[in-house]
Order: structure tokens, then C-alpha cells, then sequence
């Protein structure tokens, strides 16, 4: 090792501490949490090694709840907010008037607070006992049957929590989307109408395949992003997330440390070694299918 | 196809809030493109000759007068129904689509009777493949292509659907020297074969000069001339043209016309037979120069530039306007390096003389060999 390559080392050495402390020990310390079974919180010991805190948790009726909520949350949400947000930036990009205007009125749910959304979102669902909420004040206007979207059937309580999570996640989309495509050379689609393209063969054939690296992106972080929801359901649903029946995989893991029920670092680990794999797993599977759909 | 471009004018409304005036891009250009020629529209970068181009393919619509192919008035017809082709400057090659998929896709647009089966499809952008010589290429993407082999590609997808009229802005702008000169003559050659009306847009006087049937020259937005290249070289229209065509450029002097002759400094150097007293800009191309013991024009002699073909000799003038006199002369007539003054004779039919206040030429009576 010459004198350059040590100086290197050197200057790398912060960074690297830092990472190994508060990242690559806390990854392992959950491994070992994990295989550990029977752990006392405070006596500090366990009689075992193996696999029984998975085992646990994936018979726990809460954890099954919570992945079942999780993966619905996923189907419907990825796919509607990128959809939703292409549509808005593509129709965003073709606008010229008061462009601006629709821009930041877009990005506002980006800037504002998760709790505080939750609230607006409160007045809009929420049952009380003076009012059923605006959504079924316009249910009702329109004939139907008042629904309670907070305490109520399990379908209502996903649908919020589908709307809400695509009404956060949308504006970053949007902002990335139009980005992308104001960076589209416009001699594309000069050379498009000289050739006599329509505008459905001219989105899909020219613009679609030329954004589609940033979709890629868009819809890996929003696969990952979803799976990691928790304070979107806290903020409609408050923190007992298991009595409502909305828990996510995240927020089981905080119940088993935190919760009321508390204090099973073993099973929380097991549940968040779980969480990694599946979304390694769909990590994987994204970056496999959209290498081979970019390439042809 | 005939073109005819009749009082075309091109306006756009100012861009920003503050400078509320319109730019006038083109300024009523009446031009005729006979049937089948090349023709190279040339001139200084912001002179509309890019925003014609657009306009005679139809992404532009002129602000005033009418456009014609042939007898057909296309004027506000879209572009795909005017039967034009375009290569635009980049190339504008889809970059996820191969070769071949870049050539078929002005044929898949076609729509109903017109769109031709797969087969034919393939057919036709295999034939204008091999036209400009890229059958090998099919399979590529336009990323691992040369800038000369994406310019083939850029042709055959404006041929493809065999326009009436094809257009190439700056076709050559993106190329190294050397595969300018390959490109051109393929651009040359591939419009003869097709006998396609092709018009280009070039700055490069050389490029428009080498290949072009005919130019036309034009300046902020009007034409400053049209007609045959050495036409336009032998017979420049006002000192503009004079001055953007021919490369070494013309040497410009500060001249004078006194008695029927041109004084440059008060001597004088020309006859200038039947021309009326005034103050004139001359023009002398740097091949007008003759090597005279007794010639009128007397030179400081700078260097001289022996580039093999011909001798360029450099010299200093006080009448003329660039400080820099550059002379073309045969390599026969041996030059003694070490001379400081030089004596001149100026060949008429290479002298031009144009109004000081607006350059405009002054036609002399009896110019000419």
C-alpha cells in the first residue's frame, strides 16, 4: 500500500466510522436480535439460537393483517400515483397558461406536514357527531348511503388510506416527471410531425420510451417507499393501528418494540428481516424487468 | 417538385414582457426552386434561412404570403400532407429505436389505404437503406453509429416515404472536416439519383458553393441574391455577397472615382469608364491580382504563403478596409522574398464597385473579360 492509497484510507475514515456505527452495526445487531429466541429485554439473555421468532411471526394474526395491508397498499398505490402523476405532468407540459400556478399547487402536499394532512383529512372522512364528513355530505347529496371511512368496514379505511398515500407521494412524481420531460429534445417531436405522428404513437412510441429510465426510478423508490408506510396510517388511523385494522409491517415492528404489547426486540427484528428480504425481492425483480424492457 | 415561395414574411411576437416588439425572421422572400435541383440557401447564422426551411415544411406557418409546390398552393396545409422530408441538424434519430425501426417509422404512421403491408414496409426501408449505403447498420442503435452514418440514417428516414421535397438543415454543421467533404458529395449524388427537389440550409459558403444547382444568399431576413454559384461569385449583387462568398474573401479598398477612374489613396489603379464622381468601396477577390513592375496598386509586402497549388501572398494597403490585402497568385511568377513593396495590375472582371452608403453594386459599363 503506497503513501497516496494510505492518505486515502485516512480521509475516508470519518465517513466509514459513521456508517459502520450507525448503520452496518444496527443491520447486524437486527440479525442477531432476530435468530435469538426467547430474549429477555431485561435480563439481557436467551435460551437459544434459530428460527422460532419467525416462525411466530409469520402465524401472528396482527402480522399477517398488517402484510396483507401492506401489500394492497402497494398494488394499488405504485401503480395509481405513477399513472396519476404522468398523466398531470404530461398534461402540465402541454400547457402554457397559468403553468406555474398548477406547478406549485401540485407540490404544496410536499411540503406540508404528514399530521397536518392527516387533519384536513380527518375533516374530510371523519364521523362526528355533528357532521358525517364532507365526502359523505357529497355522498348523500348524490342519493348514497353515508359510509364511516375512519371506524368503519375495512374496504373504506384502504380506500383513505390508498388516497391519501397516492395524494403524498403524487407531487415528487410530478416534479421529477416533468422534469423529464421538459428534458426531451424538442427536434423529436418536430421530426415526429413532419413525419405525420399522431399524439397517442408520438406519447408512447417517442416520449414514453425516452422518459422511461426516470419512470423506472419513480416506481422502484415508490415499490420501496410504500412498504415502508407507517405514519400516513398513524396519522389517519392514531397509534392503534392493530385495533383498527389498518397496521402496516412497519408499524407492527414498532408495536413489538414500543406498543402497548411491547417490548419483543426478537420478534420486531424478525418481522423487519422479513420486510428487507421482500423488498430486496421486489428490488430485484423491478431492476431485472425494466433492464430487458430497456434494452428492446 | 417546383417550389415557389411568393412574399413570405415571418414574424414573432417579442418574447419577453418588456421588449414588446415583434422580430422579423424572413422578410418578404419571393424565391423559385426549379424541378429537381439542389439548392443550397446560405447565410449568416440569424438570417431566417432555417426559420424558410420550417416554413416550406410546414412546422412554421409565415406570417404573410403563400407557398407552392408545383401548382398546389401548400401554405396551410400540415406537414405530413405537403409530401416533405426532413433532416433536421442533430439528426433528431430516435434514440431507443433501431436503425430500421427509425427508418419504417414515417411508414407506420400511414394510415388506411395508403399504409403498406410489412413486407412492403421493410421493402422500401431496406431499398432507401441501401440508397445511402447503410444496410449493414440495420440492427444498430443510432448511439453506436458515426456522426456521418447517423446523418445517412437521418436521410433515408426523410426518403423513406418518398417526399416530394426534402430539406436539410446544416447537414453538414456536426461533421469533421473530412467526412464534410464525403457527406456532401453523397448528399450530391443521392439527389441526383433520386432527382428529388432538395433544399439546404448552410452558413458555409464552400459547402453551398460545391454542391448547390443554385444558392440564394440572405441577410436579416431578405434575399440578397439568387442564381447559379459562380454566377453569384462572378456577379455579386452588393457588397454582402461579395463579401460572404469566396474563401480567401474579397479585399475590400476605401476607393474613389475620379474622371472615369478608380483612385485608391488618389492613385489611379482602374478605369472606371462612364461612372460618375463619388466615394465607392471596391472589391478585389484575391485572384484579380496581377504581378506588374508597372501595375498602379503598390502593396507593403507582409509574407508570402507558398500552399503548393498557388502562392497567397499577404500585404499592407492603407485604402483597404481590413489592414490586410491577401493575394492569390500563379506559383509560376517567381516573387523575391526579400522585396518590400510590391506593384499590382488589377483584372477588371474581378473588381467590383459598390456605393459607399448602401453597397450596392455600381454596374461598370464594359466590365467583364
Amino acid at each position: 500500500m503506497n503513501r497516496n492509497e494510505t492518505k486515502a484510507w485516512l480521509y475516508l475514515l470519518p465517513a466509514t466510522l459513521l456508517l459502520a456505527a450507525f448503520l452496518v452495526y444496527p443491520l447486524i445487531d437486527v440479525l442477531i436480535y432476530s435468530v435469538e429466541e426467547g430474549y429477555n429485554f431485561t435480563s439481557q439473555t436467551y435460551w437459544g439460537v434459530g428460527g422460532y421468532n419467525y416462525l411466530y411471526v409469520l402465524h401472528d394474526p396482527y402480522f399477517l393483517q398488517a402484510l396483507k395491508n401492506t401489500l394492497i397498499l402497494v398494488a394499488i398505490t405504485v401503480p395509481v400515483s405513477t399513472c396519476l402523476a404522468l398523466a398531470i405532468s404530461t398534461a402540465l407540459s402541454s400547457i402554457r397558461p397559468l403553468r406555474q400556478l398548477f406547478q406549485t399547487v401540485y407540490f404544496l402536499p410536499y411540503v406540508t406536514n404528514t399530521l397536518a394532512v392527516g387533519l384536513v383529512f380527518m375533516a374530510l372522512f371523519q364521523k362526528t357527531e355533528y357532521t358525517d364528513g364532507l365526502v359523505n355530505l357529497l355522498i348523500n347529496w348524490f342519493g348514497g348511503q353515508s359510509v364511516d371511512f375512519i371506524d368503519g368496514p375495512y374496504w373504506a379505511k384502504m380506500f383513505v388510506l390508498c388516497f391519501y398515500t397516492v395524494w403524498t407521494v403524487m407531487p415528487f412524481k410530478i416534479l421529477v416527471l416533468t422534469s423529464a420531460l421538459a428534458s426531451v429534445n424538442p427536434d423529436y417531436y418536430r421530426a415526429a410531425r413532419v413525419d405525420g405522428t399522431s399524439r397517442t404513437r408520438i406519447f408512447f412510441r417517442i416520449t414514453l420510451p425516452l422518459i422511461a429510465p426516470m419512470i423506472v426510478y419513480l416506481v422502484i423508490t415508490g415499490f420501496i417507499g410504500a412498504f415502508k408506510a407507517y405514519s400516513d396510517a398513524v396519522a389517519l388511523f392514531g397509534t392503534d393501528l392493530n385495533a383498527a385494522g389498518m397496521n402496516t409491517i412497519v408499524g407492527y415492528v414498532y408495536d413489538m418494540l414500543y406498543g402497548d404489547s411491547g417490548g419483543y426486540p426478537s420478534y420486531a427484528s424478525a418481522a423487519a428481516i422479513i420486510l428487507f428480504v421482500i423488498v430486496l425481492t421486489i428490488t430485484c425483480i423491478n431492476l431485472l424487468v425494466s433492464r430487458r424492457q430497456l434494452e428492446n | 417538385m417546383e417550389i415557389r415561395l411568393e412574399g413570405i414574411t415571418k414574424r414573432f411576437p417579442g418574447r419577453s414582457k418588456k421588449s414588446q416588439g415583434e422580430t422579423t425572421a424572413v422578410r418578404d422572400l419571393t424565391v423559385q426552386v426549379p424541378d429537381g435541383t439542389l439548392v443550397g440557401l446560405l447565410g449568416p447564422s440569424g438570417c431566417g434561412k432555417s426559420t424558410t426551411l420550417n416554413m416550406i415544411c410546414g412546422l412554421e406557418a409565415p406570417t404573410e404570403g403563400r407557398i407552392f409546390f408545383g401548382d398546389e398552393d401548400v401554405t396551410d396545409l400540415p406537414p405530413e400532407l405537403r409530401g416533405v422530408g426532413m433532416v433536421f441538424q442533430n439528426y433528431a434519430l430516435y434514440p431507443h429505436l433501431t436503425v430500421l425501426q427509425n427508418i419504417l417509422f414515417p411508414l407506420e404512421n400511414l394510415k388506411g389505404e395508403q399504409r403498406p403491408s410489412k413486407e412492403e414496409m421493410r421493402r422500401r426501408a431496406v431499398e432507401t437503406a441501401a440508397l445511402v449505403q447503410i444496410e449493414e447498420l440495420l440492427d444498430r442503435k443510432p448511439r453506436e453509429l458515426s456522426g456521418g452514418q447517423q446523418q445517412r440514417v437521418a436521410i433515408a428516414r426523410a426518403l423513406v416515404k418518398t417526399p416530394r421535397v426534402l430539406l436539410l438543415d446544416e447537414p453538414l454543421s456536426n461533421l469533421d472536416a473530412r467526412l464534410r467533404l464525403q457527406t456532401r458529395e453523397e448528399i450530391c449524388r443521392i439527389q441526383k439519383k433520386t432527382g428529388i427537389t432538395t433544399i439546404f440550409v448552410t452558413h458555409d459558403q464552400e459547402e453551398a458553393m460545391s454542391i448547390s444547382d443554385r444558392i440564394v444568399v440572405m441577410k436579416e431576413g431578405v434575399l440578397m441574391q439568387r442564381g447559379l454559384p459562380q454566377q453569384v461569385y462572378d456577379d455579386p449583387a452588393n457588397l454582402f455577397v461579395a463579401k460572404f462568398l469566396g474563401l480567401p474573401p474579397i479585399n475590400v479598398f476605401q476607393g474613389r472615382i475620379q474622371g472615369g477612374w478608380l483612385c485608391l489613396e488618389g492613385t489611379p489603379v482602374l478605369p472606371a469608364p462612364g461612372v460618375a464622381d463619388q466615394e465607392v468601396w471596391a472589391g478585389v477577390r484575391p485572384e484579380g491580382f496581377l504581378l506588374r513592375e508597372d501595375g498602379p496598386l503598390v502593396c507593403a509586402l507582409d509574407r508570402v504563403e507558398v500552399l503548393g497549388r498557388d502562392v497567397s501572398a499577404v500585404c499592407a494597403h492603407p485604402a483597404c478596409q481590413s489592414g490586410q490585402v491577401r493575394v492569390i497568385l500563379d506559383p509560376d511568377c517567381r516573387m523575391e522574398s526579400g522585396r518590400k513593396m510590391v506593384n499590382f495590375a488589377l483584372r477588371p472582371d474581378k473588381v467590383f464597385l459598390f456605393r459607399r452608403e448602401d453597397g450596392v453594386r455600381i454596374p461598370l459599363p464594359e466590365a467583364g473579360p
